[in-house]
């Protein structure tokens, strides 16, 4: 596309303000997490590692991470099994309501947070009589992990078609014979996306987690907001908060090379 | 299982797709060590079939036999029929090697023994230096012989081959042909060959079917087929075929019905004297040089544009223009009858 000098250069400006915003607030967390001051005051007047000693002694954050990684690991393996799963149904199958089906799958994840919070508070205590604990988080986590392992999945079975099947079955490979040795290889990138995806999801989502955590279930999330305001604990917030950024970003820009990867190969 | 058995019995053979009769009662016996061909136009149904034998569809009614067994209800990994597939399905994720030994993998025979066998598969198709390589980092061919070399190396009773040369250029179809032929007469193994090019069925083939709307419209050797087509569907789809409605067979042949004659059976001159010859004039509308031969096209006075195939040897002593006047010639055994005078005005020849 041609575009004149003036337009280009506006353009360029636009999108740098836009990365400025973006990411200098998560500049200064990162550098507040060094910072002498409890206060969070610019500029810091110096820099220390006290505040990572501490969070990493702190067994109130240490518990949350700890939490928050064995939430997201579940979820993210009950989403994988049946993300899975419902693709295969939805992609290789025709029945009735096909289509409503798929629309039901993807509505968790443009739903607000606060909906289905709340619709699964209401269903988990009122209606199952169940006490919210940490696998209500799991399961509530699971919902919408489970979109982005469908997503992924989905568009690799429409791409590969069932061809390659059909050569293992003609070749002899019984129905598990060909998921192990062909289907599941032709998916395992799609699957680590997926997975990636929503492990990342899981670990810094909050507003589901606060309808749906019983009490003394702290995820990271829920532990920084709890300690934010006090001054005392300002610089660990910001430490953790450094460290979930980083948790969340590992697998996401895994995820984006693994697809990325997929695309320039074909 | 005896010899006298045929490798494939189709009785009654049907598929439907919804409305659509993809296969219409298919009865079919193709011998064991035969080179057999289906050929037809796409959505003839002739892939159909080769699928209903595979396994990959079940019929909607009639049987399939593999040598006397009846398999119409089984799984496809449970026959002994393989295919090579027109995109070859290659698995991507394994090398070449892997890809052949696959059907050996999975009937539990250890790793040793299949890379051996996979080995010399790929040695008959001369890649034995390309087993370490991903199939895509293969040439269309080099697929082509891996997809071949996987298909065979689990011994089937029958080989499937559906349009397996369609994805190459002219000079490797060419040479795949020959290699394909010297295969099946190795292995000595049915070949079952499904293909739109009546070139290909008819140089491969020890018989062929020619298929139109889901039905076997005739079945034969290839020179059957080209000699004596039953129908004007065959005459016009195996070869090029010089069609003559009732009323220019009234007109030319003196007698009704609808008639064929084909190009290299015509000759262009002054016209010719004997017994069964009959001469015909006409216009030059257009030739057309080929090389080893020329090709006139001439609109006859009765109404009826010919391709007359002309040989370039050395007894052709000049060249017509188009606006000519000639007289188109042939002998009268040449003539094949196609039954009735219910055809439509014949096609052009071109």
């Amino acid at each position: 596309m041609r575009l004149s000098r003036l337009s280009r250069t506006m353009l360029g400006a636009v999108a740098g303000l836009i990365l400025v915003l973006v990411y200098v607030p998560l500049l200064v967390v990162l550098v507040n997490s060094f910072s002498t001051s409890t206060s969070l005051s610019w500029p810091p007047p110096g820099f220390t590692l006290e505040w990572w000693r501490r969070a990493f002694a702190s067994a109130g954050a240490m518990e949350a991470v700890q939490t928050s990684v064995v939430v997201a690991l579940i979820s993210t393996a009950i989403a994988l099994v049946l993300g899975t799963l419902i693709s295969f149904a939805l992609q290789r199958f025709d029945f009735f309501g096909r289509q409503t089906v798929n629309l039901l799958v993807i509505l968790p994840i443009a739903l607000p947070g606060i909906i289905t919070g709340i619709a699964l508070n209401n269903f988990f205590r009122t209606i199952m009589g169940i006490p919210l604990s940490i696998w209500t988080v799991v399961i509530a986590h699971a919902t919408f992990c489970i979109v982005t392992v469908f997503n992924n999945v989905i568009a690799r079975l429409r791409r590969t078609g069932t061809k390659l099947e059909e050569a293992s079955a003609d070749l002899g490979a019984g129905v598990w014979t060909t998921f192990r040795l062909v289907t599941f290889p032709q998916l395992r990138s799609a699957l680590l996306a997926g997975g990636l995806l929503a492990f990342a999801l899981s670990f810094d989502e909050i507003i589901v987690t606060t309808f749906t955590a019983g009490s003394g279930v702290t995820t990271l999330p829920i532990f920084i907001l709890n300690n934010m305001f006090r001054p005392s604990q300002a610089p660990i917030v910001a430490v953790i908060a450094v460290v979930l950024v980083l948790v969340s970003i590992i697998p996401i820009y895994l995820a984006q090379r693994l697809s990325g990867d997929e695309q320039q190969r074909r | 299982m005896t010899d006298q058995q045929p490798a494939i019995r189709l009785t009654g053979l049907t598929k439907e797709f919804g409305a659509v009769t993809a296969v219409d009662h298919v009865d079919l016996e193709i011998g064991a060590g035969e080179f057999f061909s289906m050929l037809g136009p796409s959505g003839s149904g002739k892939t159909t079939v080769l699928r209903l034998i595979a396994g990959f569809e079940q019929p909607t009614d009639g049987t399939i036999e593999l040598f006397g067994d009846d398999v119409t209800r089984r799984a496809p990994f449970d026959r002994d029929v393989n295919t090579v597939f027109q995109d070859y399905a290659l698995f991507p994720h394994m090398n070449v090697l892997d890809n052949v030994a696959y059907g050996l993998r999975v009937r539990g025979i250890g790793k040793a023994e299949r890379n051996e066998r996979a080995r010399r598969a790929l040695a008959s198709v001369r890649l034995e230096q390309m087993a370490d390589r991903k199939p895509a980092q293969l040439s269309g061919g080099q697929r082509q012989r891996v997809a071949l070399a996987r298909a065979t190396v689990v011994q089937p009773k029958v080989l499937l081959l559906d349009e397996p040369l369609g994805a190459l250029d002219l000079k490797l179809r060419e040479q795949m042909q020959v290699e394909l032929k010297q295969i099946q007469r190795d292995l000595g193994i049915t070949f079952i060959f499904v293909t739109h090019d009546q070139e290909e069925a008819l140089t491969l083939s020890d018989r062929v079917a020619v298929f139109n709307n889901g039905r076997i419209e005739q079945l034969g050797t290839p020179a059957e087929l080209y000699e004596r087509p039953a129908s004007r569907f065959v005459a016009d789809f195996v070869g090029t075929s010089n069609l003559f409605d009732d009323r220019v067979s009234q007109a030319l042949l003196g007698r009704g019905g609808v008639h064929s004659v084909r190009p290299e059976k015509m000759t262009v001159g002054a016209g010719e004297t004997g017994a069964g010859i009959r001469n015909a004039p006409g216009t030059v509308a257009e030739t057309i040089y080929l090389g080893s031969g020329i090709r006139l096209v001439v609109d006859l006075d009765a109404g009826v544009r010919v391709s007359v195939l002309e040989q370039n040897d050395r007894n052709r002593t000049h060249d017509e223009d188009r606006g000519d006047r000639v007289v188109v010639s042939w002998h009268d055994d040449d003539v094949i009858a196609l039954g009735g005078a219910d055809a439509a005005a014949p096609a052009p020849a071109a």
